[in-house]
């Protein structure tokens, strides 16, 4: 391929908002040009063929089909394993790793219940009320951004589907209102028209507040205030809410793993839904995840074992159990005796001391780069990229499936396929 | 070959009513009874099999016509309910998967369950445009049904943008193009006009009122909705979920726009939702309006309905209609699921349990029942529940041994509420079904409204998608109609005395193909550029998601 190729709407999988307008020009198997990225997305195609994997066993180069076989035997000889990460892969190589818990009998779980898992469990409590993006961009007249910060981890949210995006009936910044709830003022704060400054860890009070003026009702205040604020400012911001024909919340990471966790999402979906409650109005709400098909971890795990994540099959059929299940809890308690971890780097993320019974057993890496956990790892397969060397399909932070486009060659299969040649070993075995 | 001997076949679009014959498979399709000698030619090769039936009931594979099965709300639903799963699960067995049941079960289970009853080919009830590519992924992993999904088309924008231009060819070209990039096999149509409403914070009523952005009545999206359908000669018509549904007194919006489609074919799904009366002085305000639904159509010609008969226990209702599952929510207090799509349509999710001693819910019972009993022709009438809202599909048996059985229905009766009698009907009807005619409303009914000729009948060139059951006359009809002694999917053996066998398959995909103006999509595309939140040209369904895929053609005039 020695001519100037160029590929139109590609999909940028690097984060939840997964922006599909991306154009790549490419030559000699090589990015050239680069479109509509923002910064993450750029540096992110830019490291893309560097520092690639290659197969490894004991920290001893060896080959594709060894590294493969390897897995199958660790695994197989697994009393109880673990099956972690899922977040940056397809939604195939999800659904397959699904299938080869299920054959070794592994828990498995995503990164998704140490970032939005609490939202889901709120979920599960009490609903949630929730729109896709494009729907906030044509309808919403206020959009709330609460421990959330897309200007630095979403650069182009806001371009496309949020403040300044031209929508049906939104047609620029000053058709919405913007306020942001945070403990610090974010780049997303400046670009307010309102920054409420919360106490950390005091987000619950801080939405329970909002619910009882919502509801009529005076809150409770310590000194004249609630999670640091003067009860006014409070009130006033509850009217913003009120008055709002279409409002949207869209919350980060600092309202799902902080204080009360997920109890915190629990406070915000009581809120949106009474909210709701004004024929005249509407409320949606939205987590802003972060990997690019965190969502699609969650949904392809559900439809086949009725459950997001946390999921155990030592019983040969799905259970589920938060705090019991999630990676975290399985590490730190060190029930687990291997792992196999998918494009996911627990090693640089997750707590100390579930990190460090990862070096305790025998660890096996997918992952197209070197990172934290492959550098330890007993074993470690080579993978291609999602969405620039391999297709399949991710789910954008709404659930709206998109399908990736390969542009570049690669020496290696995808993750979904080593995942199902594994299976395979072990299911034939 | 395959020969099945000594059946009792139940064929109603064939006429064979209890005829002792036998059937003959090849290549996965009913074939003709060869010549003696080319039997013998068979035997002498041994490529005949043969298993003798011993005078069980054989029937078509049972087709449902409305079922919420894949996709992104039914998944939801899943996510939503650890508690609906916790005490129903099922071990991987073999090759069979493992998975969880209750009232929204995971793909496999979904599979595992229709097979287990008999069905062979199911249709997903609603699914929005931008989220089909999630409704394929999971028709990939929903084993032994052949399935299809109809594509909300009731409060899209372009749809409702093109009606209120009076533009019908470009409606025409935008739905066909809609089928084809979604991969679906017809259009559904959920309360029109309501959804788009709800979106904009306003409320509509009845079909006349204009109303939302655009300025329609319902009556207007009905109305050219229809004839687009008629027009494009989709196999199976327009499957409309009425305006109104679920209120008191709303069956006079359900009549109304009956009477308004009279000239167009129509089906309107899970119709005891739409056929409730209103008695301002009963403290319930809800009452029945059976009489005047299964009236009208008895008049009418062309018109078929299904039930969406009520199951007492958990269900999980979820639709397209957002307004719906609100109100839904505010009378039940439990647990809300929304979610808008942006340019297309709306949805919502809520647990709900039905109870025998509540007096709405009984009345809403009773509805189904009674339409069953009323609606004089079975090719009119076909069996849901549509599941899982007002029950799970594994009711089936028992909503037929109801109406099979007068006298399980009166032990039944006497279960519910004491004041049933005062507000129903239903003690009064004698009407029972007969075998034949539960063949019609779950085999061969469906079938037919579906377009889907291969299907729901046992003759000669059809899919052999064959379920025999054991005789109704020394067992329990609920136990027949719950294990049949045999299934046969495209000719295969998939059940065997009740079990699944250990060769897990996944069925067709039900797809049709109307043509369109190639125009349409410049037409279309700068408003979809514009106010979708994703790329035109990532919106169509990929072949990377077919796996078995059936074109049913767009022919409905002889």
């Amino acid at each position: 391929m020695t001519e100037l190729k160029t590929f139109k709407n590609i999909t940028c999988t690097f984060c939840g908002a997964l922006c599909d307008n991306i154009e790549v020009k490419v030559k000699d198997n090589k990015i050239e040009e680069l479109k509509n990225a923002c910064a993450i997305s750029r540096k992110k195609y830019e490291h893309a063929l560097k520092d690639r994997t290659s197969p490894m066993i004991n920290g001893e180069e060896s080959t594709y089909q060894e590294v493969i076989e390897k897995a199958a035997e660790i695994l197989k000889n697994s009393k109880n394993p673990l099956i972690y990460g899922l977040s940056s892969t397809t939604a195939e190589a999800q659904k397959n790793a699904v299938k080869l818990a299920e054959l070794s009998g592994a828990n498995i779980d995503s990164t998704s219940s140490v970032c939005h898992g609490p939202g889901t469990m709120a979920k599960q409590l009490v609903g949630m009320i929730t729109a896709t993006l494009g729907e906030i961009k044509n309808r919403s007249d206020l959009m709330v951004f609460w421990g959330a910060n897309p200007v630095e981890a979403h650069p182009n949210h806001s371009k496309r589907y949020t403040m300044l995006s031209e929508g049906l009936f939104k047609k620029n910044r000053s058709d919405r209102e913007v306020i942001v709830f945070d403990v610090r003022k974010t780049p997303t704060a400046k670009m307010a028209d309102q920054f409420i400054r919360v106490e950390p860890g005091k987000d619950f009070e801080l939405l329970m507040a909002l619910r009882l003026i919502i509801q009529g009702k005076k809150p409770e205040t310590e000194a004249g205030k609630v999670a640091g604020l003067e009860l006014a400012e409070i009130e006033a911001a509850a009217e913003k809410l009120k008055n709002a024909r279409y409002g949207s919340i869209f919350y980060g990471m600092g309202l799902t793993m902080t204080g009360a966790k997920y109890m915190n999402t629990w406070a915000a979906m009581s809120l949106i839904r009474d909210l709701n409650n004004d024929h005249q109005r509407r409320f949606v709400m939205m987590p802003m995840r972060g990997h690019g098909n965190v969502a699609g971890s969650e949904i392809t795990m559900a439809w086949q074992t009725g459950y997001p994540f946390a999921v155990n099959f030592s019983k040969a059929y799905p259970r589920y159990n938060p705090g019991e299940y999630t990676a975290v809890d399985l590490l730190a308690n060190k029930e687990v005796d291997a792992a196999f971890i998918i494009a996911s780097d627990p090693a640089g993320n997750l707590p100390k001391k579930a990190a460090a019974h990862l070096k305790d057993i025998p660890t096996i890496i997918l992952d197209p780069h070197w990172n934290f956990t492959s550098d330890f790892a007993d074993v470690v397969i080579p993978s291609a990229l999602k969405g620039i060397t391999a297709s399949g399909t991710v789910y954008r932070m709404d659930h709206v499936p998109l399908h990736l486009r390969s542009f570049l060659e690669d020496e290696w299969p995808d993750d979904a396929a080593a995942v199902a040649q594994i299976g395979e070993l072990i299911e034939n075995a | 070959m395959l020969r099945l001997k000594n059946a009792v076949i139940y064929d109603p679009t064939n006429n064979k009513d209890g005829v002792k014959e036998d059937i003959w498979i090849e290549n996965g399709k009913i074939a003709a009874e060869p010549k003696p000698e080319v039997v013998k030619e068979l035997k002498a090769a041994d490529d005949l099999e043969e298993i003798d039936l011993n005078g069980k009931i054989v029937m078509a594979g049972g087709v449902d016509i409305h079922s919420h099965i894949a996709g992104p709300k039914v998944n939801s639903g899943r996510v939503l309910r650890p508690e609906d799963h916790r005490r129903d699960n099922v071990a991987r067995k073999g090759k069979l998967r493992s998975g969880v049941g209750s009232t929204v079960p995971s793909s496999y289970v979904t599979g595992y369950r229709y097979s287990l009853m008999g069905y062979t080919t199911v249709m997903e009830a609603a699914g929005p445009p931008m989220k089909a590519k999630h409704i394929h992924e999971e028709f990939g992993d929903l084993p032994y049904i052949d399935k299809g999904f109809l594509v909300l088309s009731g409060n899209n924008y372009f749809v409702l943008k093109f009606i209120s231009e009076n533009n019908q060819q470009a409606l025409k070209d935008y739905l066909a193009w809609l089928i084809n990039v979604t991969g679906a096999f017809g259009l559904k149509v959920v309360n029109p006009g309501g959804v788009e409403a709800w979106k904009e914070g306003k409320r509509m009523r009845g079909i006349d009122e204009k109303g939302t952005h655009f300025d329609l009545s319902p009556k207007e999206i009905l109305l050219a909705l229809a004839k687009a359908a008629d027009d494009l000669e989709l196999p199976h018509p327009i499957h409309l979920h009425t305006n109104d549904l679920g209120s008191a007194g709303n069956y006079k919006t359900a009549i109304n726009t009956m009477k308004l489609l009279e000239d167009y074919r129509l089906h309107i799904t899970h119709v005891q939702f739409s056929s409730y009366g209103k008695n301002e002085d009963s403290k319930i305000k809800f009452a029945m309006a059976t009489d005047e639904i299964a009236a009208e159509i008895n008049r009418q010609s062309k018109l078929t309905v299904d039930i969406g008969q009520l199951v007492f226990g958990e269900a999980t209702t979820m639709t397209a209609d957002g307004i719906l599952e609100y109100n839904l929510h505010k009378l039940s207090g439990n647990k809300w699921v929304n979610t808008d799509v942006e340019m297309e349509t709306g949805s919502g999710i809520v647990p709900m349990n039905y109870k025998k001693k509540n007096l709405v819910n009984d009345i809403q019972w009773a509805t189904g029942m009674e339409l069953f009993l009323k609606i004089e022709d079975p090719w009119k009438v076909f069996l849901t529940t549509d599941h899982p809202n007002a029950g799970p599909f594994t009711a089936y048996p028992w909503i037929i041994k109801l109406l099979m059985d007068k006298n399980y229905r009166k032990d039944y009766i006497s279960d519910l509420n004491d004041k049933f009698d005062e507000y129903t009907d239903l003690s009064s009807l004698d009407r029972e079904y007969s075998l034949s005619e539960i063949a019609v409303i779950s085999r061969s009914g469906p079938a037919k409204a579906l377009g889907l000729k291969n299907k729901g009948h046992l003759g000669v060139g059809a899919d052999a998608d064959i379920t025999i059951y054991n005789n109704i006359e020394d067992n329990d009809i609920a136990e027949v109609f719950a294990h049949p002694a045999y299934v046969f999917k495209s000719g295969k053996m998939i059940v065997k005395a009740g079990e699944l066998l250990d060769n897990l398959e996944i069925g067709k995909t039900l797809v049709t193909k109307p043509e369109y103006d190639q125009n349409i999509i410049e037409l279309i595309r700068e408003d979809f550029q514009k106010y979708y939140s994703i790329s035109i040209d990532n919106y169509p369904v990929t072949d990377h998601y077919y796996d078995k895929i059936e074109v049913i053609p767009c022919v409905t005039k002889e």
